[in-house]
């Protein structure tokens, strides 16, 4: 084994060499099989998505700064339920209102619901989990069966009813969704807690003199962090579905704060018409932008899950 | 081989390293009480070795889990003493225990292929535990990582420093296992079966690897194993295990030459010897070990034991001293003619 010094073994040799610290020899001479590079890639199909994501996320954070008219200013001089064109890259709705421009900041309320709501439910459900799930006992019972019982109740009606007297606030919605979206965080995220708990290293671990906290946050937490992130974005998609389900029935952001909800309820009754009564368009756009973010959200939890399973081995 | 980690070489004064007395371990289990240890006393002293012997389900792991203080405090109820350098540590909470664990006491598991955390480096598993109980900067932690890698043999630490668990051997994985429990320098070494996921070959460098470290450390050492062949060259003292009982307990060369209980000999004769002709069956302890829930009233091995008596049946022995100081057995009716240890099986005496 001491003699097999080739030309990749002898290169792999000088990168460690220049790297901080010295090159120990063992005790069978210096042998090196290298790391095996990781050979898995997020793949083109990834990025594109990725990046359109990340685009719709810059565009909704700078959209002031963009050159759009402010999505509530009526262009009179431009045409009713006016069709895409130069002027107005996307058309105009019924009250002259630059479609593109409110697709723009109605982004913000289906960001700020989806990734708030959820970001919510991971500290109100998932932080709870692991410690219930790795110290078990009484606490784990209870909170087992609170998350049952809010999980009964069917959540767009709570949502509903709550915000039919507490008000229809961007905070107040994504709130009420964030404590709602928790039960099930909980859920996913204490069923994976449970499986990594009871591992032999967790054990081991606990053998070197780690703390409860730091073998929860070092050992266990990277090891379910891959499902809190493909999950946690699949529930960013459902907590958009969610607010754009209130929206269309008028429950979320009141009019004439933009948001893609509110613009297919708007839309929906311009459906059909004579011309210039009717417009297409007011739906197909909101429509087309809420697919795209929620399929992409998909594609990248996906392919996010399985590119962070460092154990997932291709033979 | 001087490290940062390396001890003193300890002076023998005062209490021994390990003591433990009467320890007994239960679970209540929906059947009844499951006694899965009853009754077990030993004693070690620093820089020996202690072989913990027995088939699976005596009791052995559980043993050297209530002697960590890692048994499932809700689940098993433990009585006893277990005293580590002369302070009570049974039953002892799990804040005072972690002052112990890692520094002074360490345990190797049994299946390197699930004690490493997948999806955390080898380096950071190492140096981990040095940042916390050493207080070691990362720099320092990373020196001593390394040098701790090339102590337990691994080839070129630096580039193993980086890699994932799965891209290391299991032979390899459980060096950096055993690298991880020396880190702090502890003084007490429990290793569970640390050798049964492993192929043969590497089992011996495995064992040879733990007897060097330890003899270098002068740490004491328990060996929990199933195989008498491992511990016979590499104990000084054995214990014999049978259904959360202690068997036998002898100074290794002791136990060799003069063992005394049916089963001590039954374990060894199923050990397969190398000058077997081919195709010799492997000799197997007929029955299985006893229902822990409610065993029977007498020796525990009596269903199974080819020298039975009805005393056997109806009375329980107990731990007996023999002739030569150090050993005891728990036999009514102890082998009296010294067992073949050689290539031979079974035919008389030496």
């Amino acid at each position: 084994m001491t003699d097999m010094i080739s030309p990749e073994t002898a290169s792999t040799a000088g990168a460690a060499a220049a790297a901080p610290g010295l090159l120990f020899a063992g005790p069978e001479g210096v042998v090196l099989l290298g790391v095996a590079p990781t050979s898995k890639k997020l793949g083109l199909f990834f990025w594109f998505c990725a990046g359109w994501i990340g685009l719709i996320i810059v565009v909704a954070i700078f959209a002031n700064l963009l050159p759009l008219p402010k999505p509530n200013f009526q262009n009179f001089s431009a045409p009713q339920n006016g069709s895409p064109g130069l002027g107005h890259l996307l058309g105009t709705d019924d009250l002259n209102r630059d479609i593109f421009s409110r697709l723009l900041y109605g982004a913000r309320v289906s960001l700020v619901v989806g990734f708030g709501g959820t970001g919510i439910g991971l500290v109100l459900g998932g932080i709870p989990a692991m410690f219930s799930a790795y110290r078990r006992g009484r606490v784990d019972t209870f909170l087992n069966t609170v998350s049952y019982a809010v999980l009964a109740f069917p959540a767009l009606v709570a949502v509903i009813a709550i915000g039919s007297f507490w008000g229809h606030d961007l905070w107040k919605i994504t709130l009420v969704i964030g404590v709602f979206s928790a039960p099930v965080i909980f859920r996913v995220v204490r069923a994976s807690t449970l499986s990594y708990a009871s591992r032999d290293f967790v054990m081991a671990a606990k053998a070197l003199g780690a703390s409860d906290s730091r073998i929860l946050a070092r050992e266990i937490f990277p090891n379910i962090l891959p499902t809190i992130v493909s999950f946690g974005l699949i529930a960013v998609a459902t907590v958009i579905v969610l607010e754009g389900t209130l929206a269309f029935l008028g429950l979320s952001v009141p009019p004439p704060t933009p948001s893609w909800g509110n613009m297919l309820n708007e839309g929906a009754g311009l459906l059909s018409g004579g011309p210039g009564q009717s417009n297409p368009w007011l739906v197909i756009f909101p429509a087309a932008a809420m697919f795209s973010l929620l399929f992409t959200l998909n594609v990248v939890a996906d392919k996010l899950r399985s590119f962070f399973d460092v154990t997932e081995v291709k033979l | 081989m001087s490290t940062p980690a390396d001890p003193p070489v300890a002076t023998q004064v005062g209490p021994p390293l390990l003591t433990v007395d009467d320890l007994k371990v239960s679970f209540a289990t929906p059947q009844g009480e499951l006694r899965a240890v009853q009754g077990v006393s030993l004693t070690l002293e620093q820089g020996k070795t202690l072989g913990i012997v027995g088939e699976s389900g005596s009791g052995k792991t559980v043993l050297s889990r209530a002697i960590m203080g890692l048994l499932p405090r809700q689940s098993a109820t433990q009585t006893g003493s277990v005293r580590y350098k002369g302070e009570e540590i049974l039953n002892a909470s799990n804040k005072d225990l972690r002052r112990l664990w890692g520094s002074e006491i360490a345990m190797v598991f049994q299946d390197p292929m699930t004690s490493l955390n997948p999806v955390l480096r080898i380096g950071h598993q190492i140096t981990e535990s040095l940042k916390i109980h050493l207080k070691l900067s990362r720099s320092e932690a990373k020196e001593t990582a390394l040098s701790l890698l090339m102590q337990v043999g691994i080839p070129s630490p630096v580039e193993r420093f980086d890699a994932y668990p799965n891209q290391l051997s299991g032979g390899m994985r459980q060096r950096v296992i055993i690298a991880i429990a020396l880190a702090c320098a502890p003084r007490l070494l429990m290793a569970d079966e640390p050798t049964t996921g492993l192929d043969v070959t590497v089992q011996a460098q495995i064992l040879d690897l733990l007897s060097t470290l330890q003899r270098d450390r002068q740490m004491g050492m328990v060996l929990v194993t199933h195989d008498l062949g491992v511990v016979a060259t590499r104990t000084d003292e054995i214990i014999v295990m049978y259904a959360g009982n202690v068997v036998e307990r002898a100074p290794t060369n002791v136990l060799f030459s003069q063992m005394a209980m049916p089963y001590t000999e039954a374990l060894l004769r199923s050990i397969p010897r190398i000058g077997n002709p081919s195709h010799t069956r492997l000799v197997a302890i007929d029955g299985r070990p006893p229902d822990l829930i409610s065993p029977p009233p007498g020796c525990p091995f009596a269903p199974r034991c080819p020298y039975v008596q009805d005393k056997c049946r109806s009375e329980k022995p107990l731990l007996v001293e023999g002739a030569v100081p150090g050993h005891s057995y728990a036999c009514w009716y102890p082998l009296s003619e010294p067992v073949s240890v050689g290539l031979r099986s079974g035919s008389g005496a030496e």
